[in-house]
């Protein structure tokens, strides 16, 4: 163990634009955190807050949501309705104490290899200032 | 597994194989498959494996029809429980709607997090850190998220009403209740689903935080936390040192003291409304005639009668957020009609679970009744 604390991120991608970003990120050899564990959905609308809470449950201390940019999705909408989703996910758990400031969500596109570095070296620095989330289950 | 300690406890040795479960049974008369009875033989004749591993142990109700019309007095409530609690042992669950949204809701909040739960309240309300009486909220807020504006499923419910009004009424009693951030759920439909270890975590946290205020009197609106923690923590943890009152109890002994009056609320038609009996209120906890004798109090209503009410109510559907079917929504859009059927204006809930789910069946039908929660008209008609 060492001293310094590591957060668990779990990233959630969309097929189309962000999951092909983070692969040009690792095919371009560009550097980003570990920490995150990204879970491929075909659209960011497939996000169910269900899903979010449940990260958290299962230990993680922050979750980072990315999709296509407005107007970019493959099936017309889906990001608009991942972002009207994320703002109530945000109002429920920072009710449940989790806060809010440990849910984001940003618009990565295929070609935004660095963007997608840059945004999860960012979020991993803010949930390491943030610390563990408290009353973790698992450490 | 074996079922026979099951069958002991619950006096399932007494069936008679009479029948009166399953034709008493709401969800038998629309799942033909979904027989009481034939669990019940099951466990008898030794098929515990197959009960544990039945989709079907997670369609029953727990709306307690059969246990109440039981001529052998067999306790299918705390049967069905039991065989959830074995199922659950070996990682048998039912299938949560809203994609188990709530169930992680309630599992997050055993977890020592500081909630900002308190939100509804509003400034005209008066509540207190410290005190004699503890106001149980239990899942409203979160309901509020969910089922309100703009939540995951939205069926334009504003369930933290009923808190408001809870705390209206409360405050006319000049009882200035405790309410609490570190409240957790009551853990019922944790215990219902078979997860045990998860509902002592909660009632553990709940008793923490009740004991804490220094509050003797737990008031609870929302009828399963009332029977959640009048019955099923003593059950579990130990006899407390705590009284747990429903508020129509204490609002009808207002009323018969005369302390507390109604006054007219202002139409000269009187408005005609029904009320459906929450299982949990009425078979759980037998309370049928307070509610009755608070509507009779106000002016200007006229309560009319479902042809199944009281001991006979029909559940409103689904229970625990698990297996809601086409059968729940069958059984619910039966009860709407025996409500429209009365002529009433109002079908009146005690519950927030039923007024959701009564709530979400109206939304994809024609049904036009106007479903609102009893203390709506309750803090309408105080002056």
């Amino acid at each position: 163990m060492s001293g310094e604390f590591e957060p668990n991120i779990v990233g959630f991608a969309c097929n189309w634009c962000s999951y092909a970003g983070a692969d040009l990120a690792g095919t371009s050899r560009m550097k980003y955190p570990p920490n995150i564990r990204i879970i491929r959905v075909m659209c960011s609308g497939r996000v169910s807050p269900a899903f979010i809470l449940e990260a958290f449950q299962m230990g993680a201390d922050g979750v980072l949501v990315t999709g296509c940019h407005p107007g970019d999705c493959h099936y017309i909408a889906g990001n608009l309705k991942c972002e009207k989703t994320m703002e109530t996910t945000g109002k429920l758990i920072d009710v449940l104490g989790i806060g809010k400031e440990r849910l984001r969500l940003e618009w990565v596109s295929a070609s935004e290899g660095s963007k997608f570095a840059n945004v999860v070296t960012d979020f991993t620095n803010h949930i390491r200032g943030l610390g563990p989330l408290s009353g973790k289950s698992q450490g | 597994m074996n079922s026979e300690a099951i069958v002991k406890e619950t006096r399932a040795y007494h069936c008679l194989e009479c029948g009166v479960c399953t034709s008493s049974c709401p969800v038998a008369r629309v799942n033909p498959s979904f027989s009481p009875r034939l669990l019940v033989e099951k466990a008898l004749f030794g098929f515990g494996d197959e009960i544990v591993r039945d989709r079907d142990l997670w369609s029953c109700l727990v709306c307690g029809r059969c246990t109440s019309r039981c001529p052998s007095n067999v306790d299918y409530l705390s049967f069905i429980k039991e065989m959830r609690i074995e199922a659950s042992k070996l990682g048998e669950k039912g299938l949560f709607s809203h994609d188990g949204i709530l169930n992680t809701i309630m599992e997050l909040q055993s977890l020592n997090l500081r909630q900002k739960r308190t939100f509804w309240i509003t400034d005209d309300l008066e509540v207190a850190d410290e005190g004699e009486y503890f106001y149980f909220v239990g899942c409203l807020p979160y309901f509020d998220l969910v089922f309100g504006e703009g939540g995951y499923c939205d069926v334009g419910l504003k369930p933290t009403d009923r808190a408001r009004n809870t705390v209206r009424i409360l405050n006319k009693m000049g009882i200035k209740p405790v309410v609490s951030n570190d409240e957790r759920c009551c853990g019922h439909d944790l215990l219902w689903n078979g997860d045990l270890e998860g509902f002592r975590r909660l009632a553990e946290l709940n008793l923490k935080t009740i004991k804490k205020s220094g509050a003797k009197k737990v008031i609870c609106l929302c009828p399963e936390g009332y029977v959640t923690l009048k019955r099923d923590y003593p059950l579990y943890l130990g006899e407390q040192d705590l009284e747990v009152v429903q508020l129509y109890q204490l609002l009808a002994d207002e009323l018969e003291g005369g302390r507390l009056n109604f006054v007219e609320n202002g139409s000269d038609n009187p408005v005609k409304v029904t009320f459906h009996d929450p299982c949990s209120l009425g078979r759980m906890a037998e309370i049928y005639e307070e509610p009755r004798e608070i509507l009779s109090g106000i002016p200007g209503i006229e309560l009319v009668e479902m042809e199944r009410n009281r001991a006979d109510a029909l559940c409103c559907g689904t229970s625990g957020w698990v297996n809601c079917s086409s059968c729940s929504k069958q059984i619910q859009i039966e009860r709407l009609k025996e409500a429209e059927a009365t002529g009433a204006d109002i079908l009146l809930v005690a519950c927030p679970k039923c007024g959701i789910h009564l709530s979400c069946a109206k939304y994809n039908s024609d049904i036009k009744i106007d479903i609102k929660d009893i203390t709506d008209l309750i803090v309408r008609a105080m002056a």
